[in-house]
């Protein structure tokens, strides 16, 4: 295992919450009614703490006065090594609750595998984060069965949601180098994410899903992104940007 | 100020003034009710060079409130004599509402939120009514006001309520 490795999954794992954090964060005060725009933006408060934990590791594991704050301000999209799935638009309420679900299935699968593995402050970090996890799977689940098996319009905007984001999952079972160095078991993570969604799409009278039936992008991991993440980034980043090292 | 006679009278002390400072957000719990003061070390005591580390634990990762009970920690025990004041955060082992001490639980009952429930490992339906005491209630969102809480509503009195969720 090389240091520059785990600092690169590190930031994958920083980048990946943050960014979904900041996109479901858009939510916030737009909410179909109060209780789920109150819903969605706890869950992105629960992201961006993951993502705070992961940037403090990774920059004392940078060294140099590196700080959480000057990696998440700081680099540009090529240096972003979030997942695909995590920067794509909001979009309607269905491809929001489409996002989550594929996302925190596939972090309940990763978070369970760090908890077992080799580095203790990322195993300690997965054990914290997978009690918030839990919630945002059960959360997702009900919603997917409730547009699911819902009216025809709710079903049929789910499928279209589907269809848009089930392309940018398959990259995420896809292993990085630094993946690979760290002995990241993806393929195990992809059984497991997919009985879980098949089991999850029949509740919902959806098709099974097949992570084989369609071209899958990739380069999210190594910092190849959508046009997509640019946006995102200068918003986000524009007050450090304009008043550096400003506080408030 | 009276000098203790032995570092755990010292200690026993500064939990004593921890626990005069509480949650910004749920005011009526002390962060010492909450659990999330995880450990007192005198490093040295504050008759000598009167230096001080608390650890803490966030109860979830994005507690906004973290930042502030970390300024109020080091204020309080600066107040008090020491010189320096350390708090240390720590995330392992993961808080859990399992650490809450029960007077906390019944200062969240008098204050109107339905304190953690072991028998429901899940917000619930039938989670008691912390103003009628009825278990005739039902969820209406597992996520409240802030990340440790749900929001429900009695059907009997019919007032919604917050619940703190076990974590």
């Amino acid at each position: 295992m090389t240091n520059s490795s785990l600092v690169d999954f590190t930031l994958y794992l920083a980048d990946s919450t943050l960014v979904l954090g900041q996109r479901n964060g858009e939510w916030c005060g737009h909410g179909p009614v109060l209780e789920q725009d109150i819903a969605i933006t706890n869950i992105t408060l629960d992201l961006i703490g993951q993502a705070r934990s992961f940037y403090q590791y990774a920059a004392k594991l940078i060294g140099n006065d590196c700080t959480e704050d000057r990696l998440a301000y700081w680099r540009n999209e090529r240096e972003f090594k979030n997942g695909l799935l995590c920067e794509r638009p909001n979009g309607d309420w269905a491809q929001t609750i489409a996002r989550q679900t594929f996302f925190s299935f596939y972090q309940r699968e990763l978070f369970t595998q760090l908890l077992n593995g080799s580095d203790s402050t990322l195993a300690a970090i997965a054990e914290k984060s997978l009690k918030e996890v839990r919630y945002h799977c059960r959360w997702s689940s009900e919603w997917i069965c409730r547009l699911g098996d819902g009216t025809d319009e709710s079903h049929q905007r789910l499928l279209n949601a589907l269809d848009n984001l089930w392309p940018y999952t398959g990259e995420l079972f896809i292993a990085a180098q630094y993946e690979k160095d760290l002995k990241i078991d993806t393929a195990g993570m992809s059984i497991s994410w997919m009985t879980a969604l098949s089991d999850l799409f029949a509740e919902a009278t959806l098709p099974p899903p097949s992570l084989t039936s369609t071209f899958m992008h990739t380069g999210g991991k190594t910092g190849q992104h959508t046009e997509s993440l640019g946006y995102l980034l200068a918003e986000m980043q524009y007050v450090q940007r304009s008043y550096p090292g400003c506080e408030w | 100020m009276n000098i203790p006679h032995t570092d755990q009278q010292e200690r026993n002390e500064c939990y004593h003034w921890l626990s005069t400072i509480h949650d910004p957000e749920i005011p009526v719990l002390s962060i010492i009710d909450l659990g999330i003061v995880r450990k007192v070390e005198l490093l040295s005591p504050r008759a000598d060079q009167g230096i001080v580390s608390v650890t803490i634990t966030a109860t979830y990762t994005g507690c906004p409130a973290m930042d502030t009970i970390a300024t109020l920690i080091t204020m309080e025990l600066l107040g008090k004599g020491y010189k320096k004041v350390e708090v240390v955060r720590a995330i392992s082992p993961a808080w859990t509402t399992d650490w809450m001490s029960q007077a906390g639980k019944e200062k969240l009952k008098t204050y109107g939120i339905a304190p953690p429930d072991g028998r429901f490992q899940r917000p619930d339906d039938g989670i008691s009514c912390p103003q009628c005491g009825s278990h005739n209630t039902r969820l209406l969102s597992e996520f409240g006001s802030t990340a440790c809480k749900a929001l429900l509503q009695c059907n009997d009195c019919a007032e919604p309520f917050d619940y703190f969720k076990c974590h």
